[in-house]
């Protein structure tokens, strides 16, 4: 692949929230502002913009990670989850988003997305993760409101809802 | 908190990276998974006119044990050396590092090659490679070098790396048999950098002590055995040894006194896990 020039924007083909998407972005653009500038998503927030507070996080590859630490150009070819994909439908919430809603794991939200994309990939991969693993994953957050015990509750009752529906008999 | 700009290439061979880097000289920059330069990028404490990502390159993503060692190659995200299968066999003290070592979100991506390069004084990875004994394997376009761990960290984010030059691998000497390692560190949160981390061998030949975030470097030490009278007096010269500094984070006499504390509960680990 040629070199490409710092002036120019450059084509990035990837895979969105399960769509094939092309965008353009500059060699030095984030993720975080790809999303939220070219694509329009802006359910991914940016915070401390170092990699430090993780309300950027999104899925690559299956992987949560941190958006404002990854270079647009770096994702080309990879499959990108966002915050948009969790909820079903406009009007549904995904079982951990309402687990969120029920046991008020978030006040003013800023952080959630990224908290719930770190989660959603944990209880995918680690289906019987208990409080160690979820607070393991959260420990790449900052929340300022809630204190982060409703947030390991709603975590802790999404997973045993997941675990319930996997086993309807036991 | 943007990047300043720079040109980009990913480029299909190692040849081809290593021409531009060579050609680059001090402009051009490797950029691997990311976690440490693009902070840097950010926040423009970093500014290349040239960034070479080599996470195309099949060649360098490769763990590999020949031997008595275990070669990591460049683009091997720590993650990926995190689950590798034979890791709390061959690489105990890095099986005890790895939670300390960012968060879940960083490790997914960042390289185990990228922190070397980026030789933090507090990192887990560099204080685990000198501890060991490792060796840092460095190419440019005309030649390939490989430098002892400890001769490779010079000063505080600072390497032997040359101009032109990118690392490789990295290789990490495998576990022996009847050899304890013990990891342990002080932060202010879980995942933050250490104050003070500690990583410890106890083998046939003896005690080894390394140290992280008190020096501008990880340094490693030896040390007379655990019953020996002088053992807290050895533990007192190394913490006086190193150039202890007072920042943000704790002062100088903090940080020697964890160096005499943490120090020994990961020796007296590292003992333990031997017997």
């Amino acid at each position: 692949m040629p070199r490409m020039n710092a002036a120019q924007r450059h084509v990035v083909d990837f895979t969105l929230n399960g769509q094939k998407i092309r965008a353009e972005a500059e060699n030095r653009m984030l993720l975080s502002d790809l999303l939220r500038h070219e694509v329009g998503l802006t359910g991914t927030h940016v915070g401390c913009e170092h990699g430090v507070c993780g309300a950027c996080t999104v899925q690559i590859d299956g992987k949560p990670a941190r958006a404002c630490l990854t270079l647009a150009q770096q994702v080309r070819g990879s499959d990108v989850r966002t915050v948009e994909a969790l909820a079903p439908g406009a009007a549904e919430l995904s079982p951990l988003q309402a687990a969120f809603r029920r046991h008020h794991g978030l006040q003013c939200g800023f952080c959630t997305p990224g908290i719930l994309m770190s989660l959603d990939a944990l209880l995918r991969e680690q289906p019987d993760a208990g409080r160690e693993e979820i607070r393991e994953h959260l420990s790449g957050h900052l929340c300022r409101c809630t204190g982060y015990a409703t947030i390991v509750e709603a975590a802790l009752a999404a997973a045993e809802e997941q675990r319930k529906e996997e086993t309807p008999n036991a | 908190m943007k990047p300043a700009s720079f040109d980009f290439l990913c480029p299909d061979t190692l040849e081809e990276a290593l021409a531009a880097l060579a050609e680059g000289g001090g402009e051009a920059r490797v950029i691997a998974g990311g976690q440490s330069l693009v902070p840097m990028l950010n926040m423009r404490l970093a500014r290349p006119g040239l960034l070479v990502d080599i996470m195309r390159l099949e060649a360098l993503r490769r763990i590999e044990t020949s031997g008595e060692e275990i070669t990591v190659g460049a683009g091997v995200r720590q993650a990926e050396l995190e689950a590798w299968t034979n890791l709390s066999r061959d690489l105990p003290l890095l099986a005890a590092a790895f939670p300390w070592l960012g968060h879940v979100q960083t490790r997914a991506r960042g390289t185990v090659c990228g922190s070397v390069a980026h030789a933090d004084p507090s990192a887990e990875l560099p204080l685990s490679l000198v501890t060991l004994g490792g060796a840092v394997s460095l190419r440019s376009r005309k030649q390939k070098r490989k430098v002892k761990a400890d001769d490779f960290f010079i000063g505080m984010m600072a390497t032997d790396l040359a101009e032109g030059e990118m690392i490789e691998a990295v290789h990490f000497p495998k576990a022996r048999p009847g050899s304890g390692y013990a990891f342990r560190e002080i932060g202010r949160r879980h995942g933050d950098f250490a104050i003070v981390a500690c990583a410890a061998v106890a083998d046939d030949k003896g005690l080894r002590l390394g140290i992280a975030g008190v020096d501008d470097r990880p340094r490693v030490f030896a040390l007379p055995a655990l019953n020996d009278d002088q053992f807290d007096d050895a533990l007192n010269d190394i913490a006086w040894s190193l150039n202890a500094r007072d920042d943000i984070h704790a002062s100088a006499r903090y940080r020697r006194e964890l160096v005499r504390n943490l120090g020994r509960e990961t020796l007296k680990e590292a003992s333990r896990c031997r017997a």
